[in-house]
């Protein structure tokens, strides 16, 4: 067994022991837990990034949905010392499934097994990773000059440049990014630019985008997964490349940005190691919406509830996205990336990007 | 010259019974197309039914609706009564206001000797068709079939046809078969819904319909029991007015005035009649038909001023609560209503005169509606009311009373409640005060709302107590799930994974529930019943306390019984003075009850004493009214519980608040 095993299995049975001496002396078993509500996340100003703050919750057994998480939480336990003896791992998903046959305790949903992984991140400070716990493949992508080297799944470094080793989608971004997987080797791009849509992504890469601005360009296929944002946060760190991020104009992709750059709630236990604080937002902006002229869609009552929800929202606590959101509300109307289409698919890599991009003294 | 009253004295003549009905026939309830149809066949099942009691056959009864044209009908009813003799068939069907049954004290369907007859001169009227009669009584060898019309000017029957035949396979029986304008529907004012509701009231009958598709629905018996057959009595003297007390006195046969009253009237003793007559200053000896109007008024008087006990209550057949449930079972299969109260059949009392009787069922929950108003099944002497609701006395006392106290919603604890709830009412009498000829609805009489709205609120208290029980118990149950089977598989996994001992959970498991849970169940095996009543003890302490239950009087079973009763009455209340049970221990009380029909025992009511209320769960405190004698009570001091820890914010299980996008 590693350290890193050895820590793991130690502090998941420090959670056992803690249920066990609990009933033992006749009290009622609980698991304390920080608070994963936008409430309680706080600004950490030595990482820039926001955290947990100190409030807590119990989980106790004297509610049916606690008893069953604790009970959960023990099987949970079991099977990630069974994987670590028997040097496994697996799936969140696969996790999910094999809790089919713990009767009682089986998971609902798939949300709710990865939640209990992440308290248990949580609550022993090791990640899922030590756990034997993987997220699928999510095929977020990278294209632009950017040499790497990877460990490959025969142990062997694979040098790869992402402009000139690559095909048409691009390098894959795997789900381990630390430094003993990968590393980055050299760079001749100027800085990084993270898209949402695949269909912008893949509209930047015909139009030679990373080549002609010096790009490096990362698909984040909607909400961003771990590894995306960690592969963003090393290039950015060891690199030194300025990172900007490109969305739809809705409230979801503000959403997006905010777990970028500031971290996101369900995650901000390990926000230090995920969020890119220097990170800046392109847009689509709401004042893109009418300083372009875009073609949009009403806003839903769905994205009405969501841009209310992030004005309480503290990560969005200052003047520039309250306007952004305000204004948004007020236009009662969102616009997608590909809307620029309307003025040709060269617009938004000759005029729109070059403009923003120069605003934001980006490009020079 | 001649004067006008000579002139109009020449175009005044009589008009026969049977024209007046004949313009008048929304009288008899003919008042539209759909309800004509209706109202002919409830009027032949009613005579059907009527008959068969009479003579103590179990009802057998097909009703056939045949389409003739758009708006014609060919509708068949045949019973197996016990058949009509020859010359009387023609009277029966042909002539109205002819019956057996107008002169009686007695609870029957008919009364007038009007239905049947209207209904085949309401045929031929819209028609121009006789109806058909067969009947065979059980002594002739032959059966004979007639072809009957109402002469209206007359009132009297046309025989149009008639021959004897031969009833093949038929001991005893009548069919009619007539044709008739109408339009037939489905829904709640149907001949489905009326035969529907028929069944309920009396589950002796089988009762087949024939609809005019074909499709066949038959309503079987729910019971071989036929209902006691009621006794005719005299009329009682409450409520007496005077043209029937003068006609009386005319008519009767006893020639002297105390005979008259003891043997004319009921209830009235010797003695009694010694004391009106003294009363009246009349002889007992005189004959009451030589009374003059002024000794016929003071004798009245005096009837008036002597108390007179109710009168005889043999004459009212009650369906009873224990039928009156079997019978909405038998027709609510498929709606599977999740609780049955306890039908109330309360004790007869007397309106002018006639002994009258309430009875109440209700049926709550399972497939029934929840958010349309409660479904109100109205009843008189057994027959279904199916028009006239809003007129009807049932109505009207469903309406007063306040239904938010049972459990039922209600917009400002009046008018007809919400809630997926059947309310049954049954009212018999000698002489229900229909509104109407038509029979439709029931009189607002004081004394009979009163009547209505106590059983009301009886059977609406036993359905309280059952949504009470209901609510608590799903409330512990989900805390139950947690201590017997959550619990136990937390402990057994994280002391695998310490490498220790199972703990034990007692301290856990009093600290989450903290209360007596009583858990009990009913199982009907090989003709018994078999009960379980489980005592959880989930306080810290031990307890000590005593169990009662409401039995079936007489059912208790004495064999193999683990834990004898302290005491079981007579009356079916039983009582444990139950052992100590110890913290986090179990105690099972099993027993049976024999001689009892499936049906007749499905809930367990339970009571506690000697214990603090609250901390049981399961079972109702002991109500005041029990008597208790003979138990020793001890009343346990308890601490009351704090909540010691817990300060905390319960962790928020929803995933909704972390998820990003």
């Amino acid at each position: 067994m590693t350290e890193e095993e050895n820590k793991a299995v130690s502090s998941l049975k420090d959670i056992a022991q803690s249920i066990y001496d609990q009933i033992d002396s006749g009290k009622i078993p609980k698991m304390t837990l920080p608070l994963r509500t936008k409430s309680n996340i706080r600004f950490n100003p030595k990482h820039g990034v926001w955290k947990y703050g100190k409030a807590t919750g119990a989980r106790s057994a004297k509610k049916v949905n606690g008893a069953l998480m604790l009970l959960r939480t023990m099987y949970v336990l079991e099977f990630i010392e069974d994987m670590i003896a028997n040097s496994k791992s697996s799936t969140l998903r696969e996790m999910y499934y094999i809790s089919e046959g713990w009767e009682k305790a089986k998971f609902n949903s798939q949300d709710e097994s990865n939640m209990l992984a992440e308290d248990l991140e949580i609550v022993t400070s090791c990640i899922r990773e030590d756990f034997k716990l993987r997220p699928e493949e999510d095929g977020a992508r990278v294209i632009g000059d950017l040499t790497i080297s990877e460990m490959d799944r025969k142990g062997r470094l694979k040098k790869i440049n992402c402009r000139d080793d690559v095909g048409d989608s691009g390098y894959g971004i795997p789900y381990n990014v630390e430094k003993e997987k990968l590393q980055f080797l050299s760079t001749n791009a100027k800085f990084v630019i993270a898209v949402e849509t695949g269909g912008m992504f893949d509209r930047l890469a015909e139009n030679g985008f990373d080549e002609n601005f010096n790009a490096v360009l990362v698909h984040l296929k909607g909400q961003p997964a771990r590894s995306t944002r960690r592969f963003i946060k090393r290039l950015n760190e060891e690199m030194k490349l300025p990172v900007v991020v490109f969305t739809d104009g809705d409230p979801w992709s503000f959403r997006i940005f905010a777990s970028i750059a500031y971290g996101a709630i369900k995650t901000a236990h390990i926000s230090e190691y995920l969020a890119t604080p220097t990170a800046e937002f392109v847009g689509i902006t709401a004042s893109d919406i009418t300083n372009y002229k875009l073609p949009t869609d009403k806003l839903t009552d769905m994205d009405v509830r969501a841009l209310n929800a992030e004005l309480k929202d503290p990560r969005f606590a200052d003047e520039y996205w309250r306007g952004e959101i305000e204004t948004m509300l007020k236009l009662n109307k969102k616009a997608e990336q590909q809307a620029l289409a309307k003025y040709g698919l060269d617009f938004v890599t000759d005029k729109y990007l070059p403009e923003k991009l120069t605003n934001m003294s980006i490009l020079r | 010259m001649s004067s006008i009253a000579d002139e109009l004295a020449k175009k005044q003549k009589e008009i026969s019974v049977s024209e007046f009905f004949e313009r008048n026939r929304h009288i008899l309830g003919f008042d539209s197309q759909v309800k004509s149809l209706i109202m002919g066949i409830k009027e032949a099942v009613d005579n059907s039914l009527d008959a068969c009691e009479e003579a103590n056959i179990s009802p057998e009864v097909l009703v056939a609706i045949e389409k003739v044209d758009a708006n014609e009908f060919r509708v068949t009813v045949e019973d197996n009564g016990p058949g009509i003799v020859k010359n009387m068939i023609p009277n029966v069907f042909g002539r109205l206001l002819y019956g057996s049954r107008f002169h009686a004290v007695r609870q029957s369907r008919g009364q007038q000797g009007i239905g049947i007859s209207a209904t085949v001169m309401y045929g031929q009227i819209t028609t121009g068709k006789p109806a058909t009669v067969v009947s065979k009584t059980g002594t002739d060898d032959v059966a004979w079939r007639m072809d009957i019309m109402v002469n209206t000017k007359k009132n009297i029957p046309d025989v149009l046809k008639e021959d004897p035949f031969i009833w093949d396979g038929k001991e005893h029986g009548t069919r009619i078969v007539y044709y008739i304008n109408g339009r037939y529907v489905s829904g709640k004012q149907s001949v489905l819904e009326y035969l529907r509701q028929t069944a309920i009231v009396n589950p002796h009958s089988r009762i087949t319909f024939t609809d005019p598709d074909g499709k066949r629905t038959t309503f079987e018996r729910a019971t071989d029991k036929m209902p006691p057959a009621t006794k005719e009595i005299k009329p009682h003297p409450q409520g007496l007015e005077l043209g029937t007390l003068m006609n009386m006195a005319k008519d009767t046969r006893n020639k002297n005035l105390s005979k008259f009253l003891q043997l004319d009237f009921s209830r009235i003793s010797d003695r009694l009649a010694k004391e009106i007559c003294e009363k009246a200053g009349l002889d007992q000896l005189v004959n009451p038909g030589k009374l003059n109007l002024e000794e016929q008024k003071r004798l009245l008087v005096a009837i008036g001023a002597v108390k007179i006990m109710a009168p005889p209550t043999d004459c009212l057949s009650p369906i009873g609560a224990q039928l009156i449930k079997k019978g909405l079972r038998n027709v609510l299969v498929d709606v599977r209503p999740e609780f049955y109260a306890p039908p109330v059949t309360r004790d007869p009392k007397v309106h002018s005169g006639n002994p009258f009787l309430v009875e109440v069922g209700i049926v709550y929950g399972g497939g029934l509606t929840k958010d349309s108003q409660v479904q109100i099944l109205r009843f008189a002497n057994r027959v279904p009311l199916l028009y006239q609701q809003g007129a009807c006395v049932i109505t009207k006392s469903i309406e007063s009373t306040d239904w938010r106290r049972y459990g039922l919603e209600q917009r400002g604890g009046s008018g007809i409640p919400y809630g997926p709830a059947i309310i049954l009412v049954h009212v018999a009498s000698t002489k229900v005060p229909f509104t109407s000829e038509a029979k439709e609805a029931i009189a607002n009489l004081p004394e009979i709302q009163a009547e209505v709205e106590l059983a009301l609120k009886l059977c609406g208290r036993s359905l309280k107590t059952h949504l009470n029980k209901k609510e608590t118990k799903s409330k512990t149950r989900v805390k139950f799930e947690i201590v017997q089977e959550i619990l136990p598989m937390i402990a057994q996994k994280s002391a695998k994974i310490v490498g220790k001992p199972v703990p034990k959970l007692g301290g856990t498991i009093t600290k989450i529930m903290n209360v007596v849970w009583i858990d009990d169940a009913v199982a009907f095996e090989k003709g018994r019943h078999k009960i379980r009543v489980s005592i959880y003890n989930y306080t810290p302490q031990s307890q000590k306390f005593n169990l009662h239950m409401v039995l079936p009087p007489g059912s208790f079973d004495y064999k193999g019984l683990q834990f004898f009763p302290t005491e079981v009455r007579d009356d079916g209340k039983a009582s444990w003075e139950l052992q100590k049970i110890a913290s986090t221990d179990r105690l099972d009380v099993n027993f049976a009850l024999t001689g009892l029909n499936k049906d007749d025992y499905d809930e367990n009511e339970i009571y506690s004493s000697g214990i603090n209320p609250v901390m049981i769960i399961g079972a109702e405190p002991l109500p005041g009214d029990w008597d208790v004698k003979g138990l020793e009570i001890t009343e346990s001091v308890e601490t009351p519980t704090t909540e010691d820890e817990e300060e905390e914010v319960d962790y928020d299980e929803s995933t909704e608040a972390l998820n990003d996008d």
